[in-house]
């Protein structure tokens, strides 16, 4: 359990910002569960500080690896009907989504 | 209220800055193998990575990386040596994959400038970076007024277009270009233009979206030194168009800003059909991207050897060739800034080659090739009427064979037949008259067949002798020399010179 003197890593506040962010309807009570869940997972990210050195740079890859390039060639795409069957809804042939925005301008 | 363009000007500095978003020309899109062909069906030319399919992995198109290196040597950028892609998670159905792969705060190209030249003043613009992205999918608005977002009940997406190469070029702000800043954006979008074409790495159509414009705009009261609030203008679909969206934008400001109110730093949307700007709405209320390294490519570091490989390869650019054209025509500024404005600065260097005279090659392109270009509203390159066309015709004026006149009717044969020169010679006949007993002879049947105006010319009104003029021409069917045809009629009837 995180020491309860340092302050949180996540916010309850930013918590109910990024379910926002992400479309997700999240009630108080998971506000206050995913808040302490998120803060322990964060906590033990963290840890990675402590063994990192200066002469450490940061990665976001797991491999070193650099340039790995495609030739410019084209390759089949999927059928329309495959691509449409997983939409939930359909008109000519193009995928028919809810009003995007919801309030008038 | 209404302000003058000259009124913004005496009070307010205007600085403008462009983002610039071209497609790329590869045949394959940025991520996947799917093809990037214009006009296809819907949701034809889509896969499990364009469409984001959970476990679907993508890989980087090496063409394109090589067209975004082109691109950054050509606006002498500076070419990063390790840089990554980012996600740019958004809500918004244009993305399947509810994010694009985008380039955030490592892009591929930094720190470079173009110059561009309006009547014969150079500015500078510096451009801050180019960086590769993909594009987004197409959305037609349904319900609602005229097919926009607002007030539409729903709307339908083809993914076609998501995931073709993007390349944002975006400059940094523009100072300093007080009246001129509506034409030095135009003039930047058109250097641009023309870079990406002699590349060869866009077809750079604006009117099929291949090349668009988002355009920023502030002013700042004169000698304040502070810069204004900007707002961005997006929808700026043609080079006339970001030429207009500056100048209205400048002109909407400064009526707000004299009347003591604030500019809202907003996004707003360029109409075509008025000329002017309208508040929009970006995508998400919060721009709260979250941006991170993509996880699913790895970085890009471009090996020097090959960045100067490509730096080598790269083809002659529109300043340089230029330079070159003006330095071997021997053509003086003002003629060069006007050959530029019209666009004919290429086309009269391939007549030149072609082997015409500098003159008559500049005489033409700017005369009657202009003039039928405007007519038919294109580019006088885009006209139909080759450089080796041209400088045929100035060999036959030049040799006797064509009239001027003749000349101009054999342009006009070309333009509706799509044949060339010595073809349209030869199917109509076009050969001027120079057998002096014949134009005797017409002239003498002329003078015959309207007496009035004989004796008119006898009487001291040369004016008169254009009516016989007319008539040899009528009975030479055009093929005559009109100089030569009115001296020996005015040698025949004593009235003249
Ligand atoms: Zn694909």
């Amino acid at each position: 359990m995180p020491d309860p003197i340092v302050p949180p890593r996540i916010s309850r506040a930013e918590v109910a910002h990024l379910a926002h962010l992400a479309r997700l309807a999240v009630t108080d009570d998971e506000l206050d569960l995913f808040a302490r869940q998120l803060d322990i997972i964060l906590t033990s990210v963290a840890r990675v500080a402590d063994v990192a050195a200066a002469d450490i740079p940061p990665t976001s890859h797991a491999v070193a690896m650099t340039n790995v390039f495609r030739p410019d060639r084209t390759r089949p795409s999927l059928p329309r009907e495959a691509v449409l069957a997983g939409a939930p809804a359909v008109e000519d042939d193009k995928f028919r989504v809810p009003r995007i925005l919801s309030d008038e301008a | 209220m209404t302000l003058t363009y000259e009124d913004v000007l005496g009070r307010y500095e205007p600085v403008f800055g462009l983002e610039t978003h071209v497609e790329l020309g590869t045949e394959s899109k940025m991520f996947c193998g799917c093809s990037t062909r214009f006009g296809a069906e819907p949701n034809t030319q889509t896969c499990p990575v364009c469409l984001g399919l959970p476990g679907a992995m993508p890989a980087v198109n090496a063409r394109a990386v090589e067209d975004t290196i082109k691109i950054g040597l050509a606006l002498n950028c500076s070419i990063a040596p390790w840089c990554r892609f980012a996600r740019k998670n958004y809500f918004y159905p244009d993305m399947p994959k509810n994010f694009q792969t985008s380039q955030y705060d490592e892009p591929l190209c930094v720190d470079g400038y173009l110059d561009v030249d309006v009547d014969g003043q150079n500015y500078r613009v510096g451009i801050e970076r180019v960086h590769m992205e993909e594009d987004t999918g197409k959305n037609t608005h349904v319900g609602g007024a005229t097919g926009r977002i607002h007030g539409a009940e729903y709307s339908l997406v083809d993914y076609n277009r998501a995931g073709i190469p993007l390349i944002e070029i975006v400059t940094r702000p523009v100072p300093g270009t007080g009246a001129r800043a509506p034409e030095v954006a135009r003039a930047y979008v058109t250097a641009l233009r023309d870079i990406l074409r002699t590349l060869g790495v866009s077809d750079v159509r604006m009117e099929q979206g291949s090349l668009r414009c988002d355009v920023n705009t502030s002013l700042s009261p004169v000698g304040s030194g502070a810069w204004g609030t900007r707002t961005e203008t997006k929808n700026v679909n043609s080079l006339r168009s970001v030429e207009r969206a500056v100048r209205s934008e400048m002109l909407r400001q400064a009526e707000l800003l004299d009347a003591g109110e604030r500019v809202r730093q907003e996004t707003r949307h360029f109409s075509e059909v008025s000329g002017d700007t309208r508040p929009g709405r970006s995508k998400e209320e919060a721009t709260d991207y979250r941006y991170f390294p993509e996880p699913d490519l790895v970085p890009v570091a471009p090996d020097p050897a090959w960045v100067e490989q490509i730096r080598a390869a790269l083809p002659e650019l529109p300043a340089a060739r230029r330079a070159r054209l003006r330095e071997s025509l021997g053509v003086s500024a003002e003629d060069m800034v006007q050959m530029s404005n019209a666009g004919v600065v290429d086309l009269v260097g391939e007549t030149v080659e072609a082997g015409a005279p500098v003159d008559e090659a500049r005489n033409w392109w700017l005369g009657y090739l202009t003039q039928k270009a405007n007519e038919r509203e294109v580019d006088a390159a885009d006209l139909g009427v080759a450089p080796g066309d041209v400088a045929r015709l100035v060999a036959l004026v030049a040799d006797g064979t064509l009239s001027v006149a003749l000349a101009r009717q054999a342009v006009d044969a070309v333009l509706e037949t799509g044949h060339d020169v010595d073809a349209v010679v030869a199917e109509r006949g076009l050969r001027k008259v120079s057998d002096t007993s014949a134009l005797e002879r017409a002239a003498d049947e002329a003078i015959a067949a309207d007496p009035d105006a004989a004796d008119k010319v006898r009487g001291g009104k040369a004016a008169a002798v254009g009516a016989l003029v007319g008539a040899v021409m009528k009975a030479t069917r055009g093929q005559a020399d009109a100089a030569a045809v009115k001296q020996i009629l005015l040698d025949k009837l004593g009235g003249g010179v």
